[in-house]
């Protein structure tokens, strides 16, 4: 699924969502740019962290998946607007019948795989509806 | 110098089962939900674990008074359900609630019984202003082996506690601890299910530690049942808890708000922290909270609590336990066994 | 820049060729391609050779030199460079072949593809495709290839009103077109019921919506188009070839249901052909799903933005309708050996502007459109060619 230092390397993204903001085009980055397209060298590039909230542009239902994913079928996929902009793909944990286009969604810290039974368990960050949930 | 909490919070999973169903796979009798007084258990969802509902509460307590991540310098989780038996949970908790490098961390196992101790190391580092903060967290995603006892009550769920010396929400007066050598119930390294003595848990294990601690502390804080207005003590099920407070003079009406087992079964290194975060739930300012543990192997911490003002200010602002336990999903056999990881796969 | 034209073209059956390696494939598709132009391998300059993932499918990168060593190129020490854009392998391997060409370095250049994909499981082969998306932001977060075209899908649904039945009729229509081509993995009729009932992939797509696994390899010879007549009688002239990039993870595009790369793309195409849609006869789209090609014929500009659902059902692009798409049965059932369906199209194309296309003819086909993917649309690559 991911090597060890890859997935160590973007562990503050994945946990806590953290991306990055040009201060001088005001505009958001999730998953994090170095970058900014607008801007390219003059950029002004900071660390922000996201809040997490946000809707659902589009989705799926994944039945079929890779072999990382295979047990976890059928489960939600989605492209997600966060509240300050950017999009980002994530799962959203509810029944494939309950996810609509425009829901409202949360993050929850949740297992998103693991290594086999000796490697490591890579942890992150998926959705929730934010209706009905605590 | 007081200390005691300055913030707490908890994390249940929304997925239940119940006695019944239990009862109907293995042919056991219809009534294991009374005779347990536990009706429904929690059960984590399958990408949950002990450091997942961690982070869910240490997040909820980190909320609830806005506490500066930053000020925390030590880490201490309590669980008997590890995902790692060697790399802490507790790294991954502060990296998820953003602290800063300069802490110390270390994982705890004592049973159902490590997020006491938890408290109680945290306790330590602050009065010796050590440290500025601590968090101290007990979680479980407990497994029962199939067809046992154990697996009518084995649930998930988590309790964090941050501990500091100012803008307390509950002082922690005193605590005494009662620690012997009883093998009363055990989970060898590498198996997947706990053994237990059987009824050998009961008078030997669980009532002597909490018996012991609890009367321990009173003689050391000069107190009787009567001074408290709460009383919480560990919960393995409906009955154990019942019986003990009768047995020390508290009233069925103390340790009722405490009393979340009957439907959330034991979780475990959570269960007594999350009873006692049920009571501060709804505890008022001055009120006072008796709170003994039990961890099998055994041992009791018991803890003498003093309901501070500030409380009013952050109880609203994170989850309150009786919020889990809306919006419930129940699962069948078949489901929460693929949840568990029962299945071989 | 001079002009190019292909003089030679061939392609191997595409399917599940158990009994042939990586290595099989492309000789078999070389000579072919060869043969068909009349060149020695003395006159030939350089070999493109498309290939997404050799060290995925088959442990083995380096297919550059491993084409030129296997084609008995190599004690000739003709330059091999292999090229990836994922699904998109094929086409931009032609595209360099052609600038080798068009800039005068190199005379006559064979641009090639190939793909071994079945010698590894479902599972494995599902993963190599994923690294054609974005691997830390996409697949790490459990999305497959199919879902990001799901979503594409799902979204395409919900803004334009485009149906299920209407995904399923671009499968139904390719299914007839591959029936007539002795190369295609499928030949065999399938009904709209039939993929509606096809088991669920990434809702809404299904089985039957989505191109499967294939071998395959196919392979061009180019040369200067004022040198072509001494090759081939029915030399096919290039008029066009376009690139362009686009964000790799989907949810950084500026529009979901548009990929941005094809529409450039097709946009700098035509303005060096000097052409517009309405002047192609024909077009090879990327239908790695069904959804894709409703996309595609949106993006070329051949129906308007939102219309492009309709198009299959009301026989619009069928054969003998105004704008036949996928004659050959696109990817969806002549099968989509990944590296090699760049070249396939083009070989397409030889064969229908040349009347060779049997069954499928496009009656007085004269201009062509090959339309290339990679990803879900991080890179395009649009050829128009003619007679």
């Amino acid at each position: 699924m991911s090597t060890v230092p890859r997935f160590w390397r973007h562990i503050p993204q994945r946990y806590n969502l953290v991306g990055t903001h040009c201060s001088k085009c005001d505009e958001y980055y999730y998953p994090p740019r170095t970058i900014c397209p607008n801007c390219r060298r003059n950029a002004k590039m900071e660390d922000h962290k996201f809040k997490g909230n946000g809707t659902v542009v589009t989705y799926t239902t994944i039945y079929n998946a890779t072999d990382d994913f295979k047990r976890q079928t059928p489960y939600n996929l989605a492209i997600i607007e966060l509240l300050e902009g950017p999009r980002l793909t994530g799962q959203v944990i509810c029944s494939p019948s309950e996810i609509e286009i425009g829901m409202k969604v949360k993050p929850v810290f949740r297992i998103l795989g693991k290594e086999g039974d000796r490697g490591i368990i890579y942890y992150g960050t998926k959705f929730v509806p934010v209706e009905g949930s605590i | 110098m007081p200390a005691g909490i300055v913030s707490y919070g908890v994390y249940i999973p929304k997925y239940r089962i119940r006695a019944e169903e239990i009862a109907r796979v293995w042919g056991e009798r219809e009534d294991m939900a009374q005779n347990l007084n536990v009706f429904e258990k929690s059960v984590p969802d399958a990408d949950e674990d002990a450091v997942t509902i961690a982070v869910e509460a240490a997040r909820n307590a980190v909320k609830r008074a806005c506490v500066d991540p930053a000020r925390i310098g030590a880490i201490y989780t309590g669980s008997e359900s590890h995902p790692y038996a060697v790399k802490p949970t507790g790294t991954i908790v502060g990296e998820a609630i953003c602290v800063n490098h300069e802490l110390t961390a270390a994982d705890f196992e004592f049973a159902c019984k490590a997020g006491t101790a938890a408290v109680q190391a945290c306790l330590g580092l602050v009065t010796a202003n050590l440290i500025d903060l601590g968090l101290a967290i007990g979680t479980d995603t407990s497994q029962g082996a199939p067809g046992d006892a154990l697996e009518y009550t084995a649930a998930a769920g988590a309790a964090a506690y941050v501990i500091g010396r100012e803008n307390l929400a509950a002082e922690i007066e005193g605590f005494y601890s009662f620690t012997t050598d009883t093998p009363d119930f055990w989970r060898r390294e590498g198996m997947p299910y706990p053994e237990h003595g059987g009824r050998f848990t009961g008078e030997p294990g669980y009532f002597k530690h909490v018996t012991s601690a609890t009367r321990g502390l009173m003689k050391k804080m000069k107190t009787i049942p009567e001074d408290y207005d709460y009383a919480v003590f560990h919960q393995p099920n409906g009955k154990f808890p019942v019986r003990v407070a009768g047995q020390l003079g508290f009233s069925r009406d103390q340790i009722e708000p405490g009393l979340v087992v009957p439907w959330i079964g034991n979780t475990y290194s959570g269960s007594s922290l999350i009873g006692l975060a049920a009571t501060l739930d709804v505890a008022r300012p001055g009120e006072r909270i008796f709170l003994a543990s039990f961890g099998s192997g055994a041992g009791s911490d018991a803890f003498s609590i003093r309901i501070c003002d500030g409380i009013e200010d952050i109880r609203d602002r994170a989850p309150k336990v009786r919020d889990y336990f809306k919006n419930v999903q129940y699962l069948d056999y078949a489901v929460y066994a693929k949840h568990k990881g029962k299945l071989r796969l | 820049m001079r002009s190019v034209s292909i003089i030679g073209a061939g392609c191997t059956r595409f399917g599940e060729r158990w009994d042939d390696s990586l290595r099989d494939l492309v000789v078999e598709t070389g000579i072919m391609a060869i043969e068909d132009a009349s060149v020695s391998g003395e006159e030939i300059d350089g070999l493109y050779v498309g290939n997404m993932s050799g060290g995925r499918f088959v442990e083995q990168e380096h297919i550059g030199a491993l084409i030129s060593d296997c084609a008995g190129l190599s004690r000739l020490h003709v330059p091999s460079t292999r090229v990836e854009a994922a699904c998109a392998s094929g086409g931009l391997a032609l595209r360099q072949a052609v600038l080798a060409v068009a800039s005068g370095y190199s005379d006559v250049v064979i641009a090639a593809g190939v793909e071994k994909m079945t010698d590894v499981t479902g599972g494995v082969a599902a993963d190599a495709l994923a690294a054609a998306a974005d691997r830390e932001w996409e697949c790490f977060f459990g999305a497959t290839f199919p879902a990001l075209y799901a979503m594409i899908a799902r979204l395409h649904m919900h803004r334009y009103g485009t149906s299920r039945e209407e995904l399923a009729a671009v499968a139904v229509k390719n299914h007839h077109n591959g029936c007539m081509n002795p190369i295609s993995q499928y030949q065999m009729e399938i009904t709209v019921e039939k993929v509606m009932r096809s088991p669920l992939v990434a809702d809404p797509l299904r089985v039957l919506d989505c191109s499967p696994i294939t071998d395959g390899a196919a392979a061009l010879v180019l040369a200067p188009t004022e040198e072509a007549q001494k090759y081939s009688d029915a030399p096919i002239k290039i008029l066009a070839t376009a690139q362009a990039s686009d964000t790799l993870a989907l949810h950084d595009r500026r529009d979901i249901t548009t990929l941005d790369a094809s529409v450039y793309a097709a946009k700098k195409a035509f303005g060096q052909a000097r052409l517009e849609p309405k002047d192609v006869d024909f077009a090879e789209v990327h239908d790695a799903f069904t959804i894709g090609e409703i996309v595609a014929i949106e993006d070329l500009g051949f129906v308007e933005k939102g219309e492009g659902g309709r198009a299959a059902e009301e026989g619009l692009t069928w054969i003998g309708g105004k704008i036949p798409i996928n004659t050959s049965g696109g990817l969806k059932a002549c099968g989509h050996p990944v590296g090699a369906t760049g070249i396939k199209q083009a070989y397409e194309m030889v064969l229908q502007l040349r009347g060779e296309a049997g069954k499928r003819q496009v009656e007085g086909a004269e201009v062509g459109l090959t339309h290339n993917v990679g990803g879900c649309g991080g890179t395009a690559l649009v050829h128009i060619m003619s007679r």
